[in-house]
């Protein structure tokens, strides 16, 4: 390549980019909101490396760290509570350090655009004495990454990327570089570093502190770490996204840039705040960087104007620092629109019976938690990924079996793959009696449809072995396994309550793919006005292709209708018919 | 010249994506620097969605703040009225007059405003097409997004040439005939 090619990628796809430019072998990955993507563009660059989507982070990180043991670059990539999963490895992968180089991408997401919390994974990070890189835009997405493989051979670190959605999720100009040729590193049998017993871990322990003591030193000259030197008035100290903010509200003021967000620079702090007459710390999120700056007695304000919660903004930065109000109108006051099922979804359909028969949920991580709103309102509980079983089996051993007869537990196929398998053994070992909903709708939904263990296929679309769930429930000792079709009302009711009422483990698999797979050309129902009593029924479920005319009959929205035929089977009134047939 | 702010708004599922994908490669293509910012996860399930695009010399931040847009352009008229606040004095706003109720509405929690487009008329210069019954006409209405881009493409920076080069190597093979013509439908439309 002669001159260099100029080309817009999203944050996540310039991160793939730099995996494949700094010349990694092995990637492993759970899908996540805001991570997905990255294995997704990596996967063209499947001649030249190798990536999968793992059952959880957990096992996707361990798949790396074995790479990098075994001598090549290698990384995993995960959303920020995808990391607490990882934690096992990542805490202790930190003392080992790397043979090939080793990183951990993690993306959190301020203001919790998709996910059950908003924790700062710099914290985790920190816990976990591992340094973190934080890039500002695509085109530093593709670059850091590179940095990061660089660097965590240099010190032997394992490193951990950090973005946001705002970085993950937007698009910026990127220049295109060359793979970089790595030779992979020779594996040399050293059980002092990948031993981590007692005796070893100790060693490395005092090794990983002089290393990362070495690395902070090192921060004070590192490229990615930049001081923008303007008016002194005002100085700043910032990283990551908020950068691009402090840049579009401050435009005159210096700027302390950190692209390595730990360990801290020091010196270069400490010089940066004698040269500014007042300095701010601008990070979303925790108070990271400005803690750690107070503690060494420099004045500086930062939580004190900004909030812990949230993205943040230049109007936000304009009204903190520089007091001004900016002009604009006020939003009209409108009705909400919440995410939903999408029309067609075969989740509705299951918890429309689950809601007829009065049962609470004990609910988990997926599309089916929109279950939890209104008009459904069945999920009573929604904590992590693989929780609903164990929750579930938590309280029929605080109020006893009869209590969880009022009760299922809900889970996908992707998320009982997740964790959910670990808790449905836990039931079974320890004389639960619960009944288990796997919402098994052959794909990862939520994030965009990944493949997983039990589709069939891999991230690099290879054929494989699929996971036959229900045989998996048995071998694991669930004698009661019943498959049921998600749109058979009827059945699905029946087996509901016998389920429910037995005096053993029962899992329940609603069998029926994700509306959004198929491609066909779908059926199309239509509500006739005149035969159309009023009564209500085929509302119940909440499909957002149905609404109410005038009058208060119901219309069918034929731009969304996917045909699942739900209303008319609710219709007691034949006032909903099949005009189009579909391809299936 | 000046940052050039577009936001494209609507439901989870519209095809919010593909346009930004579009609108993305047509500003990088014409030389610019650009950053757009989209929406993936939950919010795709039917919520609203919002993507911002910004293009010109240098371009900092990812988003469109209120009181930012040269040009909102809305797939739906209940997302035209919640954004329409981050209009510019004298942006240009793009509406697809089509209605989709959002859950409160449906479940009767909620009424859906009346009159939205006469509401807008009375701050804005709002240029509407009912998109989704002309797509309709053209055999596909799920290129219903491409008529609205038409009418925006009116108040950008690019030529026809332009659009139709990037749209070719955007939207899938099969469908760069269709989404070139109802790309015409709009970009001939005089709506006012």
């Amino acid at each position: 390549m002669s001159e260099k090619k100029r080309v817009i990628m999203l944050g996540n796809e310039a991160i793939a980019r730099g995996a494949y430019e700094a010349g990694v072998k092995v990637s492993a990955a759970y899908p996540g909101t805001p991570s997905t993507e990255i294995s997704e563009y990596l996967v063209q660059y499947k001649e030249d490396l190798y990536c999968e989507w793992s059952p959880n982070e957990k096992v996707a990180t361990e798949v790396a760290i074995g790479a990098s043991v075994a001598g090549v670059r290698a990384m995993s990539c995960m959303k920020h509570v995808g990391f607490n999963v990882a934690a096992d490895p990542a805490y202790t992968v930190s003392y080992m350090g790397v043979n090939g180089g080793l990183v951990i991408v993690v993306a959190d997401d301020p203001g919790l655009y998709s996910s059950q919390n908003e924790q700062d994974t710099r914290m985790v990070a920190r816990a976990a004495q591992l340094p973190v890189l934080e890039p500002s835009d695509s085109s530093e997405a593709k670059e850091f990454m590179k940095q990061a493989f660089e660097l965590s051979e240099q010190f032997d670190r394992p490193f951990v990327f950090r973005t946001t959605t705002r970085l993950a999720h937007s698009q910026g100009v990127v220049e295109l570089g060359e793979r970089r040729r790595v030779v992979d590193k020779p594996y040399e049998k050293n059980i002092r570093r990948t031993v981590m017993m007692p005796a070893n871990a100790k060693l490395r322990h005092v090794e990983i502190e002089k290393r990362n003591l070495e690395l902070a030193e090192a921060a004070n000259t590192l490229a990615v770490n930049r001081v923008e030197l303007k008016d002194t008035k005002i100085g700043v100290i910032t990283s990551g996204i908020p950068y691009q903010y402090v840049k579009e509200a401050l435009p005159e003021a210096s700027v302390l840039k950190l692209g390595m967000v730990n360990p801290l620079p020091r010196k270069l702090i400490e010089e940066f705040a004698a040269k500014v007459e007042k300095l701010y710390i601008i990070e979303e999120l925790d108070p990271v960087i400005e803690e750690q700056v107070k503690s060494w007695g420099i004045e500086a304000e930062g939580k004190e104007l900004f909030t812990v919660q949230g993205e943040y903004s230049a109007n936000m930065i304009r009204r903190a620092v520089l007091g001004e109000e900016p002009d604009i109108a006020a939003p009209a006051q409108v009705p909400v629109r919440p995410p939903i099922l999408c029309p067609g979804c075969p989740h509705r359909s299951v918890y429309y019976v689950v809601k007829k028969l009065n049962l609470h949920v004990a609910g988990d991580i997926g599309c089916y938690t929109l279950g939890a709103v209104a008009p459904l309102g069945v999920v009573d509980t929604t904590i992590c990924m693989g929780a609903s079983i164990s929750s579930l089996h938590g309280m029929e051993k605080a109020k006893g079996k009869e209590y969880i007869k009022n009760w299922v537990a809900a889970i996908g196929d992707s998320t009982f793959l997740h964790t959910g398998v670990n808790s449905l053994m836990n039931m079974v070992y320890n004389h639960a009696t619960g009944t288990v909903l796997i919402l098994d709708n052959s794909t990862t939904g939520m994030t965009g449809h990944q493949d997983h263990a039990a589709t069939g296929k891999t991230l690099q679309g290879d054929p494989a072995y699929a996971i036959d769930i229900a045989a998996l429930c048995r071998a694991i000792g669930v004698r009661n396994v019943t498959e049921v079709n998600a749109f058979d009302l009827e059945t699905l009711e029946r087996v509901i309550k016998e389920e429910v009422a037995k005096d053993e483990v029962s899992v329940i698999i609603t069998k029926t793919p994700c509306v959004l797979l198929s491609k066909e050309k779908k059926p199309l129902y239509i509500a006739h006005e005149d035969r159309c009593k009023k009564c209500g029924m085929c509302m119940k479920p909440g499909c957002p292709a149905m609404t109410k005319r005038e009058n208060g009959t119901v219309r069918i929205d034929d731009t969304m209708c996917t045909g699942c035929g739900l209303c008319r089977d609710l219709c007691k009134f034949d006032a909903i018919e099949l005009v189009k047939a579909g391809d299936r | 010249m000046a940052v050039k702010n577009i936001m494209i708004v609507g439901v989870g599922g519209q095809g919010t994506l593909l346009t930004s994908r579009i609108l993305g490669g047509l500003a990088t293509a014409g030389g610019y620097d650009v950053k757009l910012s989209e929406v993936h996860g939950m919010a795709q399930r039917g919520g609203s969605v919002v993507t911002f695009v910004r293009y010109g010399e240098k371009v900092a931040e990812p988003i469109v703040e209120e009181g930012q847009a040269d040009v909102l352009i809305a797939f739906e008229k209940l997302e035209a009225l919640r954004y329409a606040h981050f209009l510019k004095k004298d942006g240009a706003l793009i509406v697809n007059d089509w209605r989709i109720d959002p859950i409160p509405v449906v479940i009767g929690a909620a009424k859906y405003p009346e009159g939205i487009i006469e509401t807008l008329k009375q701050e804005h210069k709002v240029y509407t097409v009912n998109a989704t019954e002309e797509s309709k006409k053209l055999g596909n209405p799920r290129v219903f997004n491409l008529i609205v881009l038409g009418i925006a493409a009116q108040h950008m920076d690019f030529t026809k040439e332009e659009w139709y080069d990037v749209i070719g190597h955007t939207v899938p093979p099969k469908t760069i005939e269709i989404n070139k013509k109802a790309f015409d439908v709009g970009y001939h439309l005089i709506s006012e």
